[in-house]
């Protein structure tokens, strides 16, 4: 089996986000890109379970949309441990256009299972995975947390409201899997950023597909109140302000 | 990408427990394996030989990322790296980069660089340990002091007097098995700073060494040291670095969170001013260590521009991690705000693998014609 991870190219978390004029376009400059997160969790589950499991997982694939400015987030991944990238030659412009170019690049493919990270940590849309399964016409599960192969195949649990769901499922099937499915993000060795420079990264040319999303505005959260100190022997104006400024009492 | 995996493991899982290694003097035998699995024990060794074929500037970037979180960790990664294993892929024969070179290089056994004396440390051509002559073999006697990986290194060169007569030119250098009779480690040191890196005094009681353990030609060992410990200066030089770098980096953080007279610190010009000059002698120290590092790649002479960035990088961090601990206030002053720890390691770097006066005396004779 070949297990697919979706790779998607995101701004380090740690980046202050500035916006072009007009507030309807990031401002780019200057940014570190790295995996987002989810997804580098779900690299890591499958190069452990190809690992694990030689004779069952053949290779682990990377699949990224994005223009050439994303290959260093995808040799990353393949330093980690992916035995080759494909990288779809396009801007990633909203879930669905992204979710469509997957889909047509993955389209006779020999997938076993595909990994796509339950959000990306720019724009947190939650639907490229499931959009992926529909549009290729395989299942989904969501919400995974753990994935393991068992006699029956596939293993994955879910979480649910107040519990955990474990559950089979056929292959080929997309997994959207949330934190839990690898505890931490592997780090890549020096034999493996080395072995990175010349594995496999195929380019492949994206499809006309028009987003579903225009976007009106972006705007910055509100900075945060700044803390005001008060004396612990000063309970009184402690309640006063709380009642009069904060009105919470 | 170097930078980055060395910069991930440190921030995620080095700094772990770094004040308890510190306050406890325990050694990081996790991260230690750890990093010998990503491939850092041996990082500029050839693959040829089970290292990682990395150059001598990836090296520094990794140690500066190490030390901003733990210079006592770094400490064992730059022994090993570029003392030991430089020596033995360089000088030794191909027997020993067989047997000894492929283990450390792959972190497996970790080495030991014995150079210093009770009362040879700067003065390396006082050697008081001595390597007879035996025919067949070298018998060792002596004591070496202040050994990083002295406790824990399977693999010691030692560097001992075979020919008294002759001074500095009858210095070898010896590869020792630390399992040998005769070898007694003395107890851990109580030190100020970079507590967790394993310190000892090591005695050698007739040691019997087989002649075909020296490296190079007889009486080789003073200019192995000397060339070894050219290469080991950009090591510490890094590392100095990254302690500067790594205070720096915090106190720029605590200079926008903490607030002083209704504003934070980072708007009051006297703090503003001290990270600047902060931020600049970080600067100059990188592109010493990069330029070292650099020459040492392109096969060109490096040691007078590794002197310099040990010099400079090593008085760069005593100062900008005692400015840190001065910013940071009384907080600075406790060991949850790491800083105070950055600055009883800072002091190291001005001491060990060449004092900084030892730095000026190399930099100084270059430029004078002096030897």
């Amino acid at each position: 089996m070949i297990i697919f991870v979706c790779i998607s190219n995101v701004p380090d978390t740690t980046t202050r986000i500035k916006y072009k004029p007009g507030n309807k376009e990031v401002d780019y400059t200057g940014v570190q890109w790295i995996i987002n997160p989810w997804d580098e969790l779900a690299l890591t589950r499958a190069i452990e379970l190809k690992e694990a499991n030689p004779a069952l997982v053949e290779k682990v694939t990377v699949i990224s949309v994005g223009k050439a400015e994303a290959e260093p987030t995808i040799r990353k991944a393949l330093a980690i441990g992916a035995d080759e990238a494909i990288r779809v030659d396009m801007v990633p412009e909203d879930a669905y256009t992204t979710a469509a170019q997957l889909a047509e690049a993955l389209k006779g493919e020999p997938i076993g299972l595909i990994l796509s990270g339950v959000e990306s940590s720019d724009y947190n849309s939650w639907s490229v995975g499931g959009m992926l399964a529909e549009l290729m016409d395989i299942p989904s599960v969501s919400a995974v947390s753990s994935l393991n192969f068992d006699n029956n195949g596939v293993v994955v649990t879910r979480e649910i409201e107040g519990g955990k769901q474990t559950l089979n499922t056929t292959t080929p099937a997309v997994l959207i899997v949330q934190k839990g499915i690898a505890i931490i993000p592997r780090i890549p060795s020096m034999r493996g950023i080395m072995t990175a420079r010349t594995k496999p990264l195929r380019v492949v040319p994206g499809v006309a597909i028009d987003p579903l999303v225009k976007v009106l505005d972006y705007q910055a959260p509100p900075q945060k109140s700044t803390c005001r100190m008060i004396d612990p022997e000063n309970i009184e104006e402690l309640v006063d302000l709380l009642h009069r400024e904060a009105r919470v009492i | 990408m170097i930078q980055q995996a060395a910069r991930d493991y440190a921030q995620r899982e080095l700094i772990q427990d770094v004040i308890e290694r510190d306050t406890h003097s325990i050694y990081p035998a996790k991260h230690v394996k750890a990093l010998a699995e990503l491939g850092f024990m041996g990082m500029m060794v050839s693959p040829e030989y089970d290292g990682a074929g990395m150059d001598t500037i990836s090296y520094v970037l990794a140690i500066e990322e190490l030390s901003k979180i733990d210079a006592s960790t770094s400490v064992i990664m730059s022994v090993n790296n570029s003392l030991v294993c430089y020596g033995i892929e360089h000088f030794g024969t191909e027997e020993q980069k067989q047997k000894y070179l492929r283990p450390l290089a792959r972190g497996e056994k970790i080495g030991a660089f014995l150079l210093s004396e009770p009362e040879a440390g700067s003065d390396a051509t006082s050697q008081r340990t001595t390597a007879e002559d035996k025919g067949d073999h070298y018998l060792l006697n002596g004591t070496k002091n202040w050994i990083t990986n002295g406790n824990t290194a399977s693999t010691y060169l030692v560097i001992a007097q075979t020919h008294p007569e002759k001074g500095h030119k009858g210095i070898n250098v010896l590869i020792v098995d630390r399992g040998s009779a005769g070898i007694s480690v003395g107890p851990h040191e109580d030190k100020m700073g970079m507590r967790s890196s394993d310190t000892h005094s090591v005695m050698f009681t007739d040691v019997k060494v087989p002649k075909e353990n020296r490296i190079g030609e007889d009486g080789f060992g003073f200019v192995f040291a000397m060339k070894t410990l050219e290469g080991g200066r950009i090591g510490i030089a890094a590392q100095a670095l990254g302690l500067a770098s790594g205070a720096l980096e915090r106190s720029i953080k605590y200079a926008q969170e903490r607030k002083a007279f209704g504003k934070e610190l980072a708007k009051h010009q006297s703090i503003a001013f001290k990270i600047a000059e902060m931020a600049i002698k970080v600067e100059n120290a990188r592109n010493l260590c990069l330029k070292a590092a650099w020459l040492k790649d392109q096969g060109k002479p490096y040691g007078y521009a590794s002197a310099m960035a040990k010099y400079y990088a090593a008085e760069a961090a005593m100062w900008i991690t005692t400015e840190a601990v001065q910013i940071h206030g009384g907080y600075g002053y406790v060991k949850e705000y790491h800083v105070e720890r950055l600055m009883r390691e800072a002091k190291l770097t001005q001491i060990y693998e060449g004092t900084s006066e030892i730095q000026k005396i190399i930099i100084s004779r270059e430029l004078l014609h002096v030897h």
